[in-house]
């Protein structure tokens, strides 16, 4: 089970199992079901930047903290249901979600250990990063021009967006999300 | 579970990002191979989520309705004045209307004028937004057997919104005309000249391809152009309004940015498939 808790324990019971496997699932679970309300009739303006921008949070801060939660499959699905809600040209937000993964999990040693500041510093990168690449994959898989001022609108919601998440995401990462907690 | 070795493992979780990040490039092939694909997995996840849209939409809309309401006590006195004088307008309005509704009449009359049949329509409710950051559409919510084909006109109370592009069995994608795919065939009303509307994903669609020497005018009314067959003839877009660099655009008449109910109508005009579907095969038609 746990390295913190060394020593011998019981074979965990079914019920047990069940509750260790739905925490273990609810990274993946609650950001699809996120996107599904973003995606909802909210009735705001500019709300499909809203999609990505959750979808690139819940992403990074589950790759960051909690990376067996959030394994490369899931990034994958997020992406696809990204693409398929926000009318991107199919494997756009897929490949954006998984360089912001792969890259996630690259700077983890150091960015796990830094205050929230410096957390949020990474993000903004890295939303720049994808609102860029999906920019990009829109437009080549379009063979068209697209304007740049929806792609920096994105960019800013996400960064924008990011510290609300957070508080929500920290809560379910010491309670729902947990594993030891079972 | 297959049980593998330590290394074999880690071996295997280091493959499945680059493996997945190859499988995002296949699916962007697959993507650009089958148009439809996308389309259709798009329409059944609408049909799937329909149903919530719909449940979600009634609270959600009393809440904006609620908010609404509060901003109109506020405004009301100036709300107030404002309207007497609109009212005061649109009777003149209206006697000259009359004055040439009864005119048109009676030289229809003495020319023997064809009169167009009137369109059926169908008025369905806006559930959601279908556009993307790239993109701009509405999802409209529809029961079971609707008879909804692909290439009707959508308009709302006071002016085109846009052309059904994709229809499920529970959902429709309405194109709005603001959309970068968009190009309606349009007539400039006083000069009569033809021109295309080109959607720029911004809120003001583009006038281009106008004849040379005349020049649009400020202010001046866009109809539809019955050219190519997509549309009936004299439906109102909007007006032209210049842009501080001197480009032609059009400010639309339909409120695109909130709408909640728009009509579809069937013209009966199979002109030209719409704009997202170049290689697309006919549809069994679903009507009769």
């Amino acid at each position: 089970m746990s390295d913190r808790t060394p020593g011998i324990q019981p074979h965990p019971s079914l019920w047990r199992r069940i509750d260790i496997a739905a925490r273990h699932a609810f990274p993946t679970a609650a950001t699809l079901a996120l996107m599904l309300l973003a995606s909802a009739p909210l009735g705001l303006p500019d709300q499909a930047a809203l999609l990505p921008a959750i979808a690139l949070g819940c992403v990074y801060f589950w790759s960051l903290f909690r990376p067996a939660a959030m394994p490369p499959w899931s990034v994958f699905l997020i992406g696809l249901l990204l693409d398929l809600l926000g009318y991107l040209p199919l494997g756009a937000g897929v490949l954006a979600l998984l360089v912001a993964h792969g890259l996630t999990i690259q700077a983890r040693r150091f960015l796990a250990r830094q205050g929230f500041l410096v957390v949020w510093l990474g993000f903004a990168a890295l939303a720049a990063l994808v609102a860029l690449l999906i920019w990009l994959a829109a437009m080549a898989l379009g063979f068209r021009l697209l304007p740049f001022a929806p792609a920096v609108f994105q960019c800013a919601l996400s960064i924008a967006l990011y510290p609300l998440l957070t508080v929500g995401l920290q809560r379910a990462h010491h309670s729902i999300a947990d594993p030891e907690q079972a | 579970m297959i049980r593998l070795s330590v290394q074999a493992r880690q071996i295997l979780a280091r493959l499945t990002l680059p493996v997945l990040i190859a499988a995002s490039f296949g699916l962007m092939l697959l993507g650009k191979a089958d148009a439809l694909l996308a389309d259709r997995a798009r329409m059944v996840l609408a049909d799937a989520l329909a149903p919530i849209n719909v449940l979600l939409a009634e609270p959600l809309g009393a809440v904006r309705a609620t908010f609404r309401d509060w901003q109109d006590v506020f405004s009301m006195r100036a709300e107030n004045t404002r309207l007497r004088e609109e009212n005061e307008r649109l009777r003149h309005w209206q006697a000259t209307a009359l004055a040439l509704d009864a005119e048109n009449q009676k030289l229809r009359a003495n020319l023997n004028w064809m009169p167009d049949p009137a369109p059926a329509y169908v008025t369905a409710r806006v559930v959601a937004d279908a556009g993307g950051v790239y993109a701009r559409a509405v999802l409209l919510a529809l029961g079971p057997n609707h008879p909804i084909t692909k290439g009707q006109i959508a308009l709302d109370e006071r002016g085109l919104v846009g052309r059904v592009t994709e229809v499920g069995s529970r959902t429709a994608r309405v194109l709005l005309l603001t959309d970068l795919n968009s190009r309606i065939p349009v007539i400039l009303e006083t000069s009569r000249a033809r021109a295309m509307l080109v959607g720029t994903n911004g809120p003001r669609p583009r006038l281009m391809y106008w004849p040379e020497g005349t020049l649009p005018a400020e202010g001046e009314r866009v109809v539809t152009s019955a050219e190519a067959n997509v549309f009936p003839a004299n439906l109102p877009i909007g007006v032209v309004r210049y842009t501080p660099s001197n480009v032609p655009e059009v400010e639309p008449d339909a409120k695109l940015d909130r709408l909640e109910i728009v009509r579809i109508f069937d013209y009966g005009l199979r002109g030209i498939t719409p704009p997202d579907a170049p290689a697309r095969q006919a549809r069994p038609e679903r009507r009769r």
